[in-house]
Formats: structure tokens, C-alpha cells, sequence
């Protein structure tokens, strides 16, 4: 296909969307915003769909990585030449494949979760802008322009997280969002500076074809600037140290939690260190502390948890966690596993928060496990699709997330000796999210119903759809297999890591984290179904734990006192009281005062009569006449005074 | 006696009696009250400048002093006109032309 694929319109449609909606949607009919709303990410599928179409086979090949470039360039200054280009390989493929199409589908959800919402259009415009962004991101040719994408979906997370901004505690989320974002994004912007002045341009394909030049170039600055875009990365995909925003991004709408927090946003981390897995390829030491990162933090908050009651929190602990074991899979150098399990992550996660979401919107808005219970006779469809996603995150063959979670823990054990312990940390953290998913999994649809009899509503067709495609594909997702995905990305991201293996290592890996998957469901079963109480006697038995656990660790307040009391103190008393108001404020009105005083001197002189204002004029003639006539240098040498040239 | 008949009267004193009359226009402007003296005092200074325009004129035998007169005489008609109108506008409006009441832009 010698044509354009016209890449732009990916971005832009969902733009067009947004300015439509945000503009004049308020006033329009409902069907109308719908339409537009849907109409966006759709047109924008399909653009991918087409372009995607040559990459599969299905039609003649492009050449990738294929470029499209704005002929106008947008910064030329210096050595700095930075275009609007779009890249689109199989990385971007896969990605983009992902954005637009779960992001369709829960666009779809969106239009019967919303239905009654009075910020409909609101809501749909703030969805497309975020399309618009997530796509320039994933499309982005350099580094600038990924990190406008980078803010742009920072700002719309922003946005849908305070979606319901009347409630204090969605707006204080949204800040909190946006502040720790903001902290990653400082990291970011200085690995960009960094790129620059190490290599002269931040194009990702020059910038890799610069290191690829170099093979003794290891380490050193690239080490720091790889741990500049891991600490963005961090902060974007929520890790240690920057995790604490995505539990309470669950303030907003649901279908945001989907889309947003689940299953594109904060996945963008793994897809910028792929995308610059050359410079991470040449920093061991920031490669390294990639792995650790990802492997603490799918430990930790695995564990956070297990002790949570709201089940959107439950969910939002399972995404760190599940981010984790992508970080993991890039530290070991296995991009392609990362991507992998990001793509079948995007369909169970996606699956969970929106299942979730029509458990929410049956129990008319209640969000605690604790009151819920027996709901799958009430709701089989999507008791069935939750389940299959349950499976999933579990790692149970055949579903998606067996494929993809044991390409990684295979690698991570590959990756030398300390790669065992990170495979170690792995595998017990397949337990413990057995056992959380599980626990949700009873508490939500199986046993008695608890809490008082809610009118049960019905799901909408337009959110039983989207559940239903999605629990199609967490089960199929994963069947494309590793080795064909690997392959297939290996001609973007390097090729898997496979020293050391073999088949037989393989399948007792896998087959380790299997039963402890199960065993994980059994030891719920025991406790939540046979015997409901024992859950209880459990939290009585160890109640430290429980309230360590329960409490996430203490790790909100622990930055609480460290950081934000810290700057809260300050800023009100140093800043505030002193400088503000003792320094600069005094400074102020010394300098009104003299303003003052010297104005009514001289307010004297602006008397309004005529006549003493020609006084004034004649008597300054009458002076600049006389300086003009008399010869002072003269008169004053006579009196002994030498000005000027007196000398001469 | 001939020699005030034949010798020219020299230019210093046609600009000592012009700098007496612009002295006077000045004073007369500072001191008096009446709107109408402190505009004749205007004129007065107006054509002491235009006496030593002349004299200059005359001395170094260069006419452009004596079209100076001629437009400071036009521009002082004109202004005679205008200032007479505003005087008698001024007038019927206040009932006074003493210049220390007229201080303000409003009635």
C-alpha cells in the first residue's frame, strides 16, 4: 500500500469529538451527543483497523516503521528540530488496537452507565479528549510529542476523576492525581532534557540508531536519564514510590476506572519504556531497577489488597499490582511479555471494572462488598464475564491472563539470579492475587445476599454488550500465544530473552503458578463459602496485620507527614505569614505610603488655577533664560569655583 | 538733532521696547482677573514677539521674519475670535469672568 494511512484522522476524529461535545453537546439532544460521542473513537478504530489490515496480511504490506510527518516542522530553534510525526509499527499497531478499541467498548458501556447523568455530553467530551491524547501519545514519533500526550492524558484523567466535582472527596482526588503525576512528570521532562543534550535530537528511531551505533556505550548518563523516564513512568503507571493516586482515582465514574485507570492510561509507563527500550537495553542499572520496582510493587499491592472492602479499590490494588508484573516483564528485557500482558490486561481488567460497574449500577450506587452477595442469580451475564476475568487475572489456563502473566515469570526467571527471586516475588504474588480476586469474586456474586434488599436494576443492553465482547476476549485474548506475539513485536522491541530456557522449564513454571492460583481459590473457598465466619476469626486472631493491611500500609500517611504537612506548614507559615505577609506585605505598604505622602505634596501644585500655572511656566522661562544667558562659568570662576572647561 | 533724523535707530532698542511689552503681557496675564484683560495681555505679548520679529527682519535684511508677523497676526485674529466667542459663552453660563472662578471644567 503505496497510499497514505492517514494517521492523523486517529488523533483528530476523537478531537473533532471533543470540541463538538465540549462546545455545544450541553444543548443538543441526547441521541445526537451519543452519536458523536460513539461516532469518534469508532471512526478512529476503523482507521486503525485499516491501517492495521497491511500489517496483519490481510492486505499489501507498508513498510515499518511508516511515518507520517506534518511538513510543517514545530520547533526549529538551534539544534532542537522537533516535527509532528506518527510512527506506526507493530508496537503502535498492538497499542492502538488496544486504546481505540476497548476504549470504544467502553464508550458503548458508558452510554447506558451515564444515561441519567445531567453531564452527559460533559462526560463524552472529556472521553474523546482523552482518546485524542492517549492516541497522540501512542503514535508520537519523539519524545515531545509523547509527552504532550503524556500530560494531555494526565489532564483528561484529571478531568474524569473529578468528574463529579460537587463531591469533595472526587475533586481532592483529582488534585492528588494530578500533583503525583505531576512529581513523575518532573522525572520525565528532565530525562528529555537530558535526551537532548546527549543526543542532539529526541526522535525515538535516531536516538536508537545512535545507541545501536555505539554498543560499548553502557551505563553512565544513560543510566540517569533511563531513571528520569522510570521515575515519569512510575508516576503515570502508578508504582512505588508514586502508586497512591490510583486507589482513590476510583471516584470516578466507573467506566472511567475502566478505560482510564485500568486499561490504557496507566499502562502508558509500560508503553514508554518499551518504546526506549534501546536506552534501558544500555542502562543495566536503570533495567534492573526497573524489575525491582515492578516486582515490589506487584507484591505490595497485592497484599493492600487483600484487606479492602469497596470493590473498585480491590480492582485498583489488582491494576498496581498488575502493572507490576509489567515493569517486571521490561526489566527483564521482555518487552514483548510486558506488551503482552498489558493487551490481556486491557480486556480483564477492563471486563472487572466494568462488571463491576453494572454490580454498581444494580445495587443503585452501592460500592462495599460486605452489603453485596448471591447477585449472580440476578445477573448470570455478567456474573459469567466476571468470572471469566476473575480466571484470567488468576492465570488459570486457557484464559488470557495465564498466557501472558507466564510469558513474564518464565522470563523474570531466566534473567540470571537475582531474576529468581524477582520470579520468586512473582509467583507468590499469583497467590495473593488468587486470593484477593477470589474473595471479591465470593463476597460479590456467591453466598446470600447481605445488607438490606435493594431494588435490583436491570443492565442496560448498551453496558451487557461490552461485558460480554470483553469476556470473549479475556478468555481468547491470550490465545495468539507468546513465541507468534513475540515474533511479531520482536521487530520493534528486541526478541524475547530465551537463553537458559527450555520447554520442559517452561511448563514447570507455569505449572507452579497454576497450582498456586488454585490453591489460592481453594483456601478462599474455604474460607468465604464453607465457613463465612472464619474470615472474622482470622482478623481477630491477627489484628495487627489486618489493620497494617487494612489501613494500606500507613503509606498515605506516612507522605502525608513527610511531604505534604511539611509544605502545608510551610506555605503557611513561611511563606504565607512571613514572606507573604510580613516581607513582601510591609514592603507594599511602605511603598504605598511614600506614594502617598510624596502625592499630597504634590497635589499642592495641581491647583486647577490658571494663572499659577502660567506663574509656573513663566517663572521656568524666566529660569531656562536665565541659565541660557548669564555666563556661569564666568560669574562662578569669580568666585574661585573652576566648572568644565575652565582649564582652557 | 541730525543725528536722530540720520542715523537709524539701532535694533537694541526695538527689542528693549519689545521685551518691555512682553514683561507687560506677562505681569498683566499673571495679575489681572478679568478674562478679557488677561486675553488682551495675551495679544500683547503676541505682537512684542512680532515687534522683534521685524526688527530682526529688518537687520539682517530677511524677509521670513516679516511672514512670521504675518501668520502670527492671522493665528492671533483667529484666536481673537474663538477667545471672544468662549468669553461670551463663559459669561452667560457663570455671570463672572474673574478668572479665579472659572477653575473648574464643569458647571
Amino acid at each position: 500500500m503505496n497510499g497514505s494511512l492517514h494517521l492523523w484522522l486517529i488523533p483528530l476524529l476523537p478531537f473533532a469529538g471533543f470540541l463538538f461535545n465540549g462546545i455545544v453537546g450541553g444543548k443538543l439532544p441526547k441521541w445526537l451527543v451519543t452519536l458523536v460521542g460513539l461516532a469518534a473513537p469508532l471512526g478512529a478504530f476503523l482507521v486503525v483497523l485499516s491501517a492495521a489490515r497491511g500489517l496483519i496480511g490481510f492486505a499489501p504490506a507498508v513498510a515499518l516503521p511508516y511515518v507520517e510527518t506534518c511538513p510543517q516542522p514545530w520547533i526549529s530553534a538551534g539544534i532542537v528540530h522537533v516535527n509532528f510525526s506518527l510512527v506506526l509499527d507493530q508496537l503502535s499497531t498492538v497499542m492502538l488496537l488496544i486504546v481505540t478499541g476497548v476504549g470504544f467498548l467502553i464508550h458503548v458501556y458508558s452510554v447506558g452507565y451515564m444515561n441519567d447523568d445531567a453531564g452527559f455530553a460533559r462526560y463524552f467530551s472529556y472521553l474523546n479528549l482523552f482518546l485524542f491524547f492517549m492516541t497522540t501519545l501512542v503514535l508520537a514519533g519523539n519524545v515531545l510529542l509523547m509527552f504532550v500526550g503524556w500530560e494531555g492524558v494526565g489532564l483528561a484523567s484529571y478531568l474524569l476523576i473529578g468528574f463529579w466535582f460537587h463531591k469533595d472527596s472526587a475533586s481532592n482526588a483529582g488534585i492528588k492525581a494530578f500533583i503525583v503525576n505531576r512529581i513523575g512528570d518532573f522525572g520525565f521532562l528532565i530525562g528529555i532534557f537530558l535526551l537532548l543534550a546527549n543526543f542532539g535530537t529526541l526522535t525515538f528511531s535516531q536516538i536508537g540508531a545512535k545507541l545501536n551505533a555505539d554498543p560499548t556505550w553502557q551505563g553512565g548518563i544513560l543510566n540517569i536519564i533511563a531513571l528520569c523516564l522510570l521515575f515519569g513512568a512510575t508516576g503515570k503507571s502508578a508504582q512505588l514510590p508514586l502508586y497512591i493516586w490510583l486507589p482513590d482515582a476510583m471516584e470516578g465514574p466507573t467506566p472511567v476506572s475502566a478505560l482510564i485507570h485500568a486499561a490504557t492510561m496507566v499502562t502508558a509507563g509500560v508503553y514508554m519504556i518499551s518504546r526506549t527500550h534501546v536506552l534501558f537495553n544500555h542502562a543495566p542499572f536503570a533495567l534492573g531497577t526497573v524489575a525491582v520496582i515492578g516486582a515490589a510493587t506487584c507484591f505490595f499491592a497485592a497484599t493492600m489488597g487483600l484487606a479492602q472492602n469497596d470493590i473498585k479499590r480491590v480492582l485498583a490494588y489488582s491494576t498496581i499490582s498488575q502493572l507490576g508484573y509489567m515493569f517486571l516483564g521490561c526489566g527483564v528485557a521482555a518487552y514483548s511479555a510486558a506488551i503482552f500482558h498489558l493487551m490481556s490486561h486491557a480486556f480483564f481488567k477492563a471486563l472487572l471494572f466494568l462488571g463491576a460497574g453494572a454490580v454498581i449500577h444494580a445495587m443503585g450506587g452501592e460500592q462495599d462488598m460486605r452489603k453485596m452477595g448471591g447477585l449472580w442469580k440476578k445477573m448470570p451475564v455478567t456474573f459469567a464475564c466476571m468470572t471469566a476475568a476473575v480466571m484470567a487475572i488468576c492465570g488459570i489456563p486457557p484464559f488470557s491472563g495465564f498466557f501472558s502473566k507466564d510469558a513474564i515469570l518464565y522470563a523474570a526467571y531466566l534473567h540470571g539470579t537475582e531474576g529468581k527471586i524477582l520470579w520468586g516475588v512473582g509467583v507468590v504474588t499469583a497467590l495473593i492475587t488468587a486470593l484477593y480476586m477470589f474473595r471479591l469474586w465470593y463476597m460479590t456474586f456467591l453466598g446470600s445476599p447481605r445488607g438490606e434488599e435493594h431494588h435490583h436494576h436491570p443492565t442496560p443492553l448498551s453496558m451487557q454488550v461490552p461485558i460480554i465482547i470483553l469476556g470473549i476476549l479475556s478468555l481468547c485474548g491470550g490465545w495468539v500465544g507468546i513465541g507468534r506475539f513475540g515474533r511479531y513485536l520482536g521487530h520493534t522491541v528486541g526478541p524475547m530473552p530465551t537463553q537458559g530456557g527450555s520447554l520442559r522449564l517452561e511448563l514447570i513454571l507455569s505449572g507452579i503458578a497454576v497450582f498456586l492460583a488454585f490453591e489460592g481459590w481453594m483456601i478462599i473457598d474455604k474460607y468465604y463459602r464453607r465457613n463465612p465466619e472464619r474470615p472474622a476469626q482470622l482478623v481477630a486472631r491477627l489484628p495487627g496485620a489486618y489493620k497494617l493491611l487494612f489501613n494500606k500500609y500507613y503509606v498515605d500517611e506516612m507522605y502525608g507527614a513527610t511531604f505534604v504537612k511539611p509544605l502545608l506548614l510551610g506555605s503557611r507559615y513561611v511563606l504565607d505569614w512571613f514572606v507573604d505577609k510580613a516581607i513582601l506585605g510591609s514592603a507594599a505598604w511602605l511603598l504605598a505610603g511614600i506614594a502617598t505622602m510624596s502625592g499630597g505634596i504634590l497635589q499642592r501644585w495641581q491647583s486647577g488655577n490658571i494663572r499659577s500655572y502660567a506663574a509656573w511656566l513663566a517663572a521656568a522661562a524666566a529660569a531656562v533664560l536665565l541659565f541660557v544667558v548669564v555666563p556661569w562659568a564666568t560669574v562662578l570662576a569669580g568666585f574661585g569655583i573652576h566648572i568644565g572647561m575652565a582649564g582652557h | 538733532m541730525n543725528s536722530f533724523l540720520t542715523h537709524p535707530i539701532p535694533v537694541s532698542w526695538y527689542l528693549l521696547v519689545s521685551a518691555v511689552l512682553f514683561a507687560l503681557g506677562v505681569i498683566g496675564f499673571l495679575v489681572k482677573r478679568n478674562l478679557i484683560t488677561v486675553f488682551m495681555s495675551i495679544e500683547l505679548m503676541l505682537n512684542a514677539v512680532n515687534l522683534s520679529f521685524v526688527a530682526f527682519a529688518h537687520q539682517w535684511h530677511a524677509v521670513k521674519g516679516q511672514i512670521f508677523v504675518f501668520f502670527v497676526m492671522v493665528v492671533a485674529a483667529a484666536e481673537a475670535a474663538v477667545g471672544l466667542a468662549i468669553i461670551i459663552a463663559v459669561f452667560r453660563a457663570r455671570n463672572t469672568l474673574a478668572v479665579d472662578r472659572i477653575n473648574l471644567m464643569k458647571l
